[in-house]
This record gives C-alpha cells, sequence and structure tokens, in this order.
C-alpha cells in the first residue's frame, strides 16, 4: 500500500506503524460522571467497519508525523490522507 | 453410511458407485430450536456436539458460502496446547485431546498428526519463559519438554543453530502437538453432524437479528425469515460485522493473515517449527508442501489478500531459520481474516439479548480449538452456564479488567 502523504508524497506503508481507529483521538474527559465506562469504551470497543475506515498510521521510518488514513478494509483503496494534527484541530484541540 | 477398510475394498471392487454424498442440502424449515450462524469449523463442531454431548435436536447451520470456505480452510493446520495462562491452557488441552480422539468419533480420516511442536528458543530470557511455560503446561495435564540444542539437532539437524544473531539454544517440545487435514475437519464435522439431524444449509447469509424486546426470535437470512429459540453466532473474521445486526460493539478487530506453502517437496520436516526469534511456524503436509506463515499484516482489513512487505518478513525468517529452503519455490500464498481481539483471547459468552451467544475473537488460534470450541459452546447453549473450561471467555471481562493477555501486549490487537 502507499500512503500519499500530505507533506512528503507517496511513501510505502512499510515506513509506518498502525495504531488504529482514529476515533483514538478523542480521549474521553476524564471529569466526566461515566468517566470509566467511557474509557472501558475508548480502550477496548471498536467500530471495526467493513468499508470505509479512518484510521491513524505514524510515519516512523520518515518524519514522524501522526496520519489520518482513509481506507477501504476491503480493497485497501485508500482515498484520503491528512495530517492527525489538523483533524485534531478541526476537532476542537488546541494542538 | 459408515466408513471403513471394508467399505473402502467393497467400493473399489464394484466402481466406487456407493459412495453417496457426505451430508445432505436441506431446505431451511421455517423454524429450529438452534441456529448457529456460521458453517466452518467451530459452527459445524457446535452442531455436532449440540446433537452428540447434550442431545438436542432441531439444529441448523446456516453458512453464508460453502461450508469450509473460510478460515477452516485458509490455516497453517497447527493443533497445539503450549500456552500459559490459566484461563486458556486448560481450554487448549481440553481441545487436544478431543483431537486425539477426533477421527475415532466422527469415523471421518481428519489425519491427525501427532509429530510433535518445537518453539526454538534463542536466549536465556526465553529459555527461562519455556520453562515456566512447559511447566504451567504439565500443571494443567499437558505435555512439555525442554530441548537442548544437541536434542534438537538430532531432529532437525539442517536448522542454523550457530547464527550469530539469534542462536538456536534449544526448544520447547510438545510432543502431542501435531497437525490435521484442515478441510477434513470441517467435512468430518459437517458429515457426523448432518447424520445426527443438524441441517446444514448453505449460500444463506445472514442479513440481521429478529429481535422482540430483549429476546431473540430469529434470523433475517437471504433465503428467508428463519426462527429460533436460541441463535450463536459463530462467525470469526466476520464478528464485528455479523454482531452489529444486534447492535453491538465488539473488543475485535479484523485483520489479514497471510499463510504460504512451497511445491511439493521430499520429506524434510518431521515435525512442526516454530522460529522464536520472531514469529514463524512451519511443517510440512502430507504432500510434500511446507506449509507456513509469520504475523497478520497488521492493518484492519476483511480483504482475503495480504500485501507484500509481511511476504518479505515471512520469508526472512524462514531462510534465518533454514538457509535450506531459499532453493524452494514458493507455490502460493493466500490471506484469511481473523478476530483480533483486545488481549488476544477468544469470547465464548452469553449476549445482552436473551437467546444470542457470541464466539469469536479466536485471533489466529482458532484452528487447534475447534473441537473444544464446539464443545464448550454447545455446552453454553444447551446448558446456558460456561464450560469448566471456558469460564474465563467472557465479554465483560474488558470491564472487569480479568482480561487473558498470553503475550503480555495490552489491548493493540495487531500485536497479538
Amino acid at each position: 500500500m502507499i500512503i500519499n502523504h500530505p507533506l512528503l508524497g507517496p511513501r510505502d506503508s512499510s515506513e509506518f506503524v498502525y495504531l488504529g481507529d482514529a476515533r483514538l483521538l478523542n480521549r474521553p474527559d476524564w471529569q466526566a460522571d461515566n468517566a470509566l465506562e467511557q474509557f472501558i469504551d475508548y480502550g477496548h470497543t471498536r467500530e471495526n467497519p467493513a468499508g470505509l475506515h479512518r484510521e491513524l498510521w505514524y510515519h516512523e521510518q520518515g518524519d514522524r508525523s501522526w496520519l489520518v488514513v482513509t481506507r477501504n478494509t476491503v480493497t485497501h483503496e485508500i482515498t484520503q490522507v491528512e495530517l492527525a494534527r489538523d483533524v485534531a484541530r478541526t476537532g476542537g484541540r488546541s494542538k | 453410511m459408515r466408513y471403513s477398510g471394508f467399505r473402502v475394498i467393497k467400493e473399489a471392487l464394484t466402481g466406487h458407485r456407493g459412495w453417496g454424498p457426505a451430508w445432505r442440502d436441506p431446505d431451511p424449515k421455517p423454524e429450529y430450536d438452534y441456529i448457529i450462524i456460521g458453517g466452518g469449523g467451530h459452527g459445524l463442531a457446535t452442531a455436532y456436539y449440540l446433537a452428540k454431548e447434550y442431545k438436542q435436536s432441531r439444529i441448523a447451520v446456516l453458512e453464508k458460502g460453502w461450508i469450509g470456505s473460510g478460515n477452516v480452510g485458509r490455516n497453517t493446520t497447527i493443533v497445539r496446547s503450549n500456552y500459559l495462562l490459566d484461563g486458556n491452557e486448560p481450554f487448549y488441552e481440553f481441545s487436544l485431546k478431543l483431537w486425539e480422539g477426533l477421527e475415532q468419533d466422527l469415523n471421518y480420516n481428519a489425519m491427525m498428526s501427532q509429530r510433535g511442536i518445537i518453539n526454538l528458543m534463542h536466549s536465556d530470557a526465553q529459555r527461562d519463559a519455556y520453562i515456566r511455560r512447559g511447566n504451567a503446561m504439565i500443571l494443567n495435564g499437558a505435555d512439555a519438554q525442554l530441548l537442548d540444542q544437541k536434542q534438537v539437532l538430532e531432529k532437525y539437524p539442517f536448522l542454523n543453530v550457530k547464527s550469530a544473531r539469534f542462536p538456536v539454544m534449544g526448544g520447547l517440545l510438545q510432543a502431542r502437538a501435531g497437525t490435521a487435514r484442515h478441510d477434513a475437519v470441517a467435512w468430518g464435522y459437517a458429515r457426523a453432524a448432518d447424520q445426527r439431524g443438524v441441517d446444514i444449509i448453505q449460500n444463506c447469509e445472514v442479513t440481521g437479528f429478529r429481535i422482540e424486546g430483549s429476546r431473540i426470535r430469529g434470523v433475517e437470512t437471504s433465503r428467508g425469515y428463519i426462527g429460533a429459540k436460541k441463535v450463536g453466532a459463530c462467525v470469526a473474521g466476520s464478528s464485528s460485522k455479523v454482531m452489529a445486526y444486534a447492535g453491538m460493539h465488539l473488543p475485535i478487530e479484523s485483520h489479514v493473515l497471510q499463510a504460504f506453502v512451497t511445491e511439493g517437496l521430499k520429506p524434510v520436516l518431521p515435525g512442526v517449527i516454530t522460529y522464536g526469534a520472531g514469529h514463524f511456524y512451519c511443517s510440512q503436509s502430507d504432500k510434500g508442501g511446507l506449509v507456513f506463515g509469520g504475523n497478520i499484516d497488521g492493518y484492519n482489513s476483511y480483504a482475503q489478500r495480504g500485501n507484500l512487505p509481511m511476504v518479505e518478513d515471512v520469508m526472512e525468517e524462514a531462510i534465518a531459520m533454514f538457509p535450506m529452503l531459499g532453493r524452494a519455490r514458493l507455490l502460493r500464498s493466500w490471506g484469511g481474516i481473523m478476530d483480533m481481539s483486545m488481549d488476544g483471547t477468544p469470547i465464548i459468552d452469553k449476549t445482552h439479548i436473551d437467546g444470542l451467544y457470541f464466539n469469536g475473537g479466536w485471533c489466529y488460534g482458532g484452528f487447534k480449538a475447534t473441537p473444544a470450541s464446539g464443545f464448550v459452546y454447545a455446552h453454553l447453549l444447551a446448558t446456558d452456564t460456561p464450560h469448566d473450561t471456558a469460564t474465563a471467555f467472557r465479554l465483560d471481562r474488558f470491564h472487569t479488567g480479568h482480561m487473558i493477555d498470553e503475550k503480555g501486549m495490552g489491548n493493540q490487537p495487531n500485536l497479538h
């Protein structure tokens, strides 16, 4: 698989480390009343779709940036690659 | 029809005209007591043990494609019970004991061959870990034997034991482990279940559950609605997809695992052997091909094929272990979809819906578990209580903190 890095251009997926569902960017609020439930869910439950999947890849053998890759889990086709930083900021995070 | 040597001779003399189909091809009935979703090894075994051990009837197995078209036909056929943890080892040892009597029980040649498995060790720390695991196995009634380098060389004289980076110091042998013919396991269970009245319904994909209140009423399928008192899902690889019909999110990711086979060679590999400095396991099929595999590719996938970086990785490990393999030609490679659970251990449990049960999360260790998985799942379905050897495989263990993490990797499915 070739991941089209937003800064570096097309890179082989073997340069990357795979973490999983991009939902992991959104860590639950540890002060919420049901924080325990939320963290159990955050840590262990996955959507695991057959089809489009937004997922975190880390460019360990490259510029060490985190990417959010949109990939089809049935065909392995990659349709979108964003910097995880941009995705988090768009989602309202300060950094 | 009972298979026997006498029968083979009789058929040979009469032109093999007496062999009938090994199982029927029935249309689905409007209602069953038990529906097992998934006609793989585990599903068929569940139906068989429900009928045989738990004396249940009106059982159907629904299969999307043809039976054995999923992971039971795609694995590397290794059968073993060399686990460490208390939650696992009694279960896998129960499974190995069932394997030992399987062919007589099913009246089917599953080509079960107890040729032994050796896990190679390459460091002092690994030897300590293997001694500990071997002792845990013996405590649970399994067999284990620590081999030094000389003993390993006696069995496998061609091993590269003097590699500067990963010298082979010895190995952990489980002599009762071995291989079985994967397809024959599916076919044997199918035939034996069918003979006990189980309806095996192929080309019948489950597309939804009918749930009233908190009780299951039946399943929607590509061949119409089928009612059921109890429904057991047994679809490892597609568990998230099927259980989503019941509104469940699982502690599972689906990943692709590749396997490989070389051209047929003369007998070179007497048993199963695994590399301790990486993740590589190899055996030789009765046809002569070396069957081997390594790690999962490492990213979520429902494609039954993998990518080249993992192919390269597996080949490197193969050559590191057996330099002589360099001249063997690779014949085929293929992929299967694994339910990778969050702690690397399966789940066999009830769900929040009465009458709906779940069996999955087998990671890439489902084949060896086939008989016990079927047995304990049948126990759960028939009695609503977990079998003694499967009390730890609970769905809620991630909430209660009772994970069974054999490799100690934490909640990162692609590392198990």
